[in-house]
């Protein structure tokens, strides 16, 4: 089936079967590859975007569902010069990420969070980053990271 | 994920038109738990049509002492609304715990529904808010909706359209979360409506029920201390991994006891 | 010069802004041409016979390029997969080592066993076919516990193992302990689970293999820590393929936690079937698979029993312990529950005489190896739950039962064979009572009682060794590898430098620690130091990242080459300062002559060895680009206090971890943010094995019960606190570096830390983890006290 959208801001389309999902059409047939599966029951997170300005688990939709969407993968998170997003730079600052592998799924998730909630607390942070599974910074900097990120957004 | 056949309908009618053309079509709502079980071949529709392009089927209105919510409408959506929060805090609070929330940016109430996940939260709104499902075809009252183990009262070519919430005097819902899947392993929706107290469980049993001696202890008298004494027998009750029946009987006299006093 | 000391500073990664913009490559990222994909059929039996397989229609299925079974690897004379230490039992009688095919051979042995791999054009081609092999099974009685399996009548998973058992070994002098515990005062026992955890790296496995005609070479991408273990294992043990036709990468690898240690059926099968399709294949778990194919970790069933004087010394400590094998030997399987877990029951103190008795088990699961910790958890989860418990029976304060038990001088010679170089616990315990506000705790537990909430308080004192390990001590434990590594520095003609380390970062962030160290001892920028790992083509060898040993060994290795760049350099800038090679002196990245302010920069030396115009060539030759191998001669010994908070609400069961505190000391730390880091992730796996995680098999079935996230409970934001983390430094003795290893301290010090914080919450003696809502409730609600 024919598909279209925007990804990153650029106009996209292929040919694609019916089954294929959002994460596989991104990954495999777009090559943007930041965006991550890390399980098959939409439990982890990894393979977070944004899909019309919220951020939704790409790997438990199908692309199909996305005709005509605007995208935003990590690889369109940073400015076109390269300066980092307020979110990477303080998941950079306050080592938020160690293996790397749930970062791009929890960076696009941290920011549709802060713009839920623009000043949120770390019980809500926490309780927020519900929808992330990250088995290597224990969350702690990753709290750290979206609240003093929340300050510059 | 097995191959199917994608459809994109644009009006309720067309959806209707399509589920009726035989082999074993299913309709796609937001799809957090269609796609999740087609990926795990769990469930292998041969036709998918996908209601995501039905503009008449989103949206929340209020109406008079009701609130309309489309069977399209995001949980995130109807946690977010306004109207809701200020209406029903309690359907607003259920429908901002489900799932996490990239889920709720997706699933809908009208997948929600449909699907009757003996799990879910939103069997405990509609059956504990005395809601009524619109369908493309009729009107189904809560106490006739919910059927068993993912069975409605939804007939074959039959679509939500809407789900329709009585304004309740008050309710709240609270959930024992599943640590694991962060679905209800028990979650109760207490609540005074005009219709009646009405105390509804879900996660417990292999569909969402209503708790008749705690709704006439709370008619009484609407105090936690009503129904801390009140216990449902554990023998028809779920047992897992997680929680046996009689944890989750006694759970369900704890969340009661909490939704009472949260929906002071 | 002062930034160019980074010794100890915060200095932000160098990795990271690949990671957070997606330009990582992980293994399932790497698409080569001409690309296939791989899916394996999988037993759905915990133990069956394998009567038949018939591919046919399969074979016929849209895409598929071929398929192959365990047959196809017997023809071809492809090995099993070999297991690397050899365990000798107490009858000095070598361990029993079934053959551990990569697919089956006429028999599967646990749930998601490799029976077939389907190769086709694309992933869902491949996973359509795979539905399609028609596989006979005869269902053969299962058994999945350690308990079980030993039974008299129990099911034979291996004639070569009967009644299940793969070795009884024994450390301790027994009649010593005998006579102890015959005379003591008191004897505190206890009988406990240590539960079996799946490691759950957020990267799933993957490999891509390729296979090259012109050359007979091939090319393996995997997610895995020892990408030259890996090949060794692989070519000399299994596929029997020359070393130097095997090259492995090991990219960006998402976390392994000692999982992606070990060599893998399926790393075998697609390396081999890449020549017979002669294209590349890739293969990634998904999640599911990853359950049922992943080794596991812990899995004991332990007895264990601490004698002490009516002062609460401890006099001595028998353990007897059944550890679960899983269904084969995985890699270093037979090493984790002994050489890496009796070895540390002493803990931090003085218990005179220990003896301990562990029996390998084969079960009908998934095989069992090193997970964060390997062994220590488990050793620490003994002693810390003993000497807590023993302090309630004899109404000791736990804080002053271990202070009174304490190892206080070094080096201290243990009862179990391990040498401590040094320590100082009394401070660290000091440090963490401290940060923890212990003084404070009785006020906080009163004011929760009036919530209607019960407070409880939990010490852990560790003691891990590290730094794996003297490779003549392992080897005389039964190693079949050395655990050495190797580091190269490359000086580049601009000053500029390369390392190449045989650790392996999954991270850990070792391209930012190791080019601190680097940076810091030649006097130049961070920035002017790239670290090159994983990649048996760039590095010349390595035993890879585990045991917390990379920055104790493989960054020793690094100072010892290091200091060959700096002696050459020390030669060349003789020559052009025109002094004696012993009179010149390097600090802060310039060479001088000692009492002189003649100097040469570290670039202008590096320079001149490349364009070596002025030059002593009669004495040395150009290039600055030095190897070195280093091979640790004791172990280290990292140890801390951990003191964790609980309150729990006994209407539900849930327990909230309040305050959770960790006082480490890893000798000297070069960069604590990533230390600190390292400690946070620690401790979050430890909380999930005590509080939220554990493996389920179903006894009757075989079948793995926590097959995926809705069903195994990984620790998420909202089940942890933020972490009170300090350290305490007392440096290693025995390398140059003073450094001990912190990437498994969180994960052995805490669960027994939660534990006795729940016990002594709930007034109970003990308490199974992981202590779910429901078992808390339970114990809440007995009238089981202490």
């Amino acid at each position: 089936m024919k598909i279209s959208m925007t990804v990153n801001g650029k106009p996209v389309s292929a040919e694609v079967e019916a089954r294929t999902l959002l994460v596989t059409f991104i990954r495999e047939n777009l090559r943007l590859t930041g965006t991550h599966v890390g399980c098959d029951t939409s439990q982890c997170g990894a393979c977070t975007i944004h899909l019309n300005g919220r951020a939704v688990k790409s790997c438990n939709i199908l692309a199909m569902q996305a005709e005509g969407a605007d995208i935003v993968t990590i690889e369109g998170l940073a400015k076109a010069d390269g300066t980092l997003h307020p979110m990477q730079e303080a998941f950079r600052e306050h080592h938020g990420l160690q293996c790397g592998f749930c970062t791009p799924g929890m960076v696009m998730s941290a920011v549709d969070l802060v713009k839920n909630h623009p000043n949120p607390s770390e019980e809500t942070i926490r309780a927020e980053l519900d929808g992330n599974l990250c088995r290597c910074t224990g969350y702690h900097n990753i709290v750290k990271a979206v609240k003093a990120a929340s300050a510059k957004m | 994920m097995y191959a199917f056949n994608y459809q994109n309908p644009k009006s309720v009618a067309d959806a209707a038109a399509a589920l009726s053309k035989g082999g074993d079509a299913k309709l796609l709502a937001g799809g957090q738990s269609l796609i999740a079980a087609m990926k795990l071949r769990l469930s292998a529709p041969t036709d998918l049509i996908d209601l995501g392009g039905i503009k008449e089927l989103s949206g929340i209105k209020v109406e008079g002492n009701n609130i309309s919510i489309g069977a399209m409408t995001r949980h995130a959506e109807v946690a977010r609304s306004k109207e809701v929060q200020a209406k029903i805090p309690a359907l607003a609070s259920l429908a901002g715990g489900i799932g996490d929330r990239m889920v709720r940016n997706m699933g809908t109430i009208g997948g929600s529904l449909a699907h009757n996940d003996p799990v879910a939260d939103y069997p405990a709104g509609v059956l504990g808010l005395n809601a009524t499902v619109h369908t493309n075809k009729r009107k189904i009252a809560a106490d006739d909706f919910f059927k068993g183990m993912f069975e409605t009262a939804l007939a074959a070519g039959e679509i939500i359209v809407s789900v329709s919430f009585p304004v309740p005097k008050r309710a709240a819902y609270i959930k024992f979360k599943n640590p694991a899947s962060r679905y209800a392993i028990v979650g109760v929706l207490a609540a005074e409506t005009a219709s009646g107290v009405r105390v509804a469980v879900t996660g417990a049993a292999s569909s969402v029920f209503r708790v008749a001696a705690m709704e006439k202890a709370l008619a009484a008298k609407w105090s936690a201390d009503a129904v801390a004494g009140i216990s449902v027998p554990a023998d028809k009750l779920n047992s897992d991994l997680h929680a046996s029946a009689e944890y989750r009987a006694h759970l369900i006299t704890v969340m009661a006891r909490r939704a009472v006093e949260a929906a002071k | 010069m002062g930034d160019m000391n980074s010794i100890g500073v915060s200095v932000k990664r160098k990795e990271d802004y690949r990671f957070l913009t997606g330009a990582g490559t992980y293994t399932d990222d790497v698409t080569l041409p001409h690309q296939s994909y791989a899916a394996f059929v999988r037993s759905p039996h915990a133990h069956a016979k394998v009567k038949s397989i018939r591919k046919d229609k399969a074979l016929k299925a849209p895409g598929v390029v071929a398929i192959f079974t365990g047959e196809d690897l017997a023809a071809a004379k492809v090995g099993g997969l070999p297991c690397g230490w050899l365990i000798t039992d107490v009858n000095a009688q070598p361990m029993k080592e079934p053959a551990h095919p990569c697919m089956a051979q006429g028999k599967v042995c646990h749930i998601g066993d490799q029976v077939a791999v389907v190769i086709a054009e694309t992933y869902d081609q491949a996973r359509d076919a795979a539905e399609l092999v028609e596989v006979d099974y005869e269902v053969l009685p299962a058994v999945v516990d350690v308990v079980s399996a030993l039974k008299q009548g129990a099911p034979v998973i291996h004639d070569a193992a009967p009644g299940n058992s793969c070795y009884v070994w024994a450390l301790g002098d027994k009649g010593a302990v005998d006579k102890a515990m015959a005379a003591a005062a008191h004897v505190t026992k206890l009988e406990f689970v240590n539960n079996r955890l799946i490691p759950n790296a957020i990267e799933p496995r993957a490999v891509n293999a390729s296979y090259a005609r012109h050359d007979e070479s091939y090319t393996l991408y995997v997610a895995n820590q020892n990408p030259h273990v890996e090949r060794l294992l692989m070519t000399a043990f299994v596929l029997g393929l020359p070393e130097q036709k095997v090259r492995v990468i090991a990219p960006d690898v998402g976390g392994g936690f000692g999982s992606k240690i070990f060599l893998y059926a399926e790393d075998v099968v697609l390396t081999w079937a890449s020549k017979q399709v002669n294209r590349p294949i890739k293969w990634t778990a998904e999640r599911s698979e990853s359950f049922m194919s992943d080794a596991h970790g812990r899995d004991h069933v332990t007895t264990a029993e601490l004698a002490l004087d009516k002062d609460g010394k401890f006099l001595a400590m028998r353990v007897r312990t059944a550890a679960a094998m899983g269904a084969y030997l995985s890699t270093f399987a037979s090493s984790v529950p002994t050489i890496l877990y009796a070895t540390l029951l002493a803990g931090q103190y003085t218990t005179p005489a220990i003896y301990a008795e562990v029996t390998g088990v084969f079960t009908n699961t998934v095989p069992v190896d090193a997970y964060r910790g390997a062994g220590r958890p488990e050793a620490t989860y003994v002693v810390e739950r003993l000497v807590e418990t023993a302090a309630r029976e004899m109404k000791l304060d736990p804080a002053e039962i271990r202070r009174r038990n304490f190892i206080k001088t070094f080096p201290y010679q243990t009862p179990v064979a391990l040498q401590y170089d040094i320590g100082d616990y009394e401070a660290t315990l000091a440090e963490a009572m401290k940060i923890a506000d212990v003084a404070g705790f009785p006020a906080r537990r009163a004011e929760a009682a009036k919530r209607g909430k019960k407070r409880g308080l939990g010490y852990s004192c560790y003691i891990e060794a590290c730094g794996l390990a003297p490779s003549s001590i392992a080897g005389a434990l039964g190693a079949r590898a050395g655990l050495f590594e190797s580091g190269e520095v490359r000086v580049h003609p601009t000053g500029k430098v390369t390392v190449f380390t045989g650790s392996h970062s999954h991270g850990q962030g070792h391209e930012t620690t190791f080019a601190q160290v680097v940076a810091s001892r030649l006097g130049i920028p961070v920035d002017d130091v790239d670290v090159v790992h994983g990649d048996t083509g760039r590095i010349a060898f390595g035993m890879g990242t585990y045991g917390s040993r990379s920055l104790a060994v493989g960054g020793t290795a690094i100072v010892k080459a290091l200091d060959k760049v700096v002696n050459k350099g020390k030669k060349i800038a003789a020559h052009l300062l025109e002094a004696s090679d012993t009179d010149i002196e390097f600090k802060d990245g310039v060479f001088t002559v000692a009492g002189t302010d003649k100097a040469v920069p570290f670039g202008a030396v590096a320079l001149t060895a490349y364009v070596p115009h002025n030059y002593p060539h009669d004495k040395l030759e150009p290039g600055l680009n030095e190897q070195a191998f280093y091979d640790p001669t004791n172990f280290t010994f990292p140890a801390g206090s951990h003191i964790c908070e609980v309150e729990i609400d006994p209407d539900t069961g849930i327990t909230k971890v309040v305050n959770f505190t960790a006082v480490d000391d890893f000798g000297n730390i070069v960069n604590p943010m990533i230390v600190e880091g390292q400690v946070h992730g620690g401790l979050t796996q430890g909380i999930g094995q005590a509080l939220t995680e554990g493996c389920v098999y179903d006894k009757e079935s075989g079948q793995l019960m926590t097959g995926s996230y809705l069903d195994y409970c990984m620790p998420r934001a909202d089940d942890v606190p933020s972490y009170k983390v300090g350290t305490k430094v007392t440096a290693c003795t025995h390398n140059p570096l003073g450094v001990k290893g912190c990437g498994e301290a969180g994960a052995i010090g805490s669960p027994p830390a939660l534990i006795n914080a729940i016990t002594d919450a709930l007034g109970i003696r003990e308490i199974e983890m992981p202590a779910t809502p429901e078992r808390v409730w339970r114990a809440a609600n007995s009238n089981k006290k202490a």
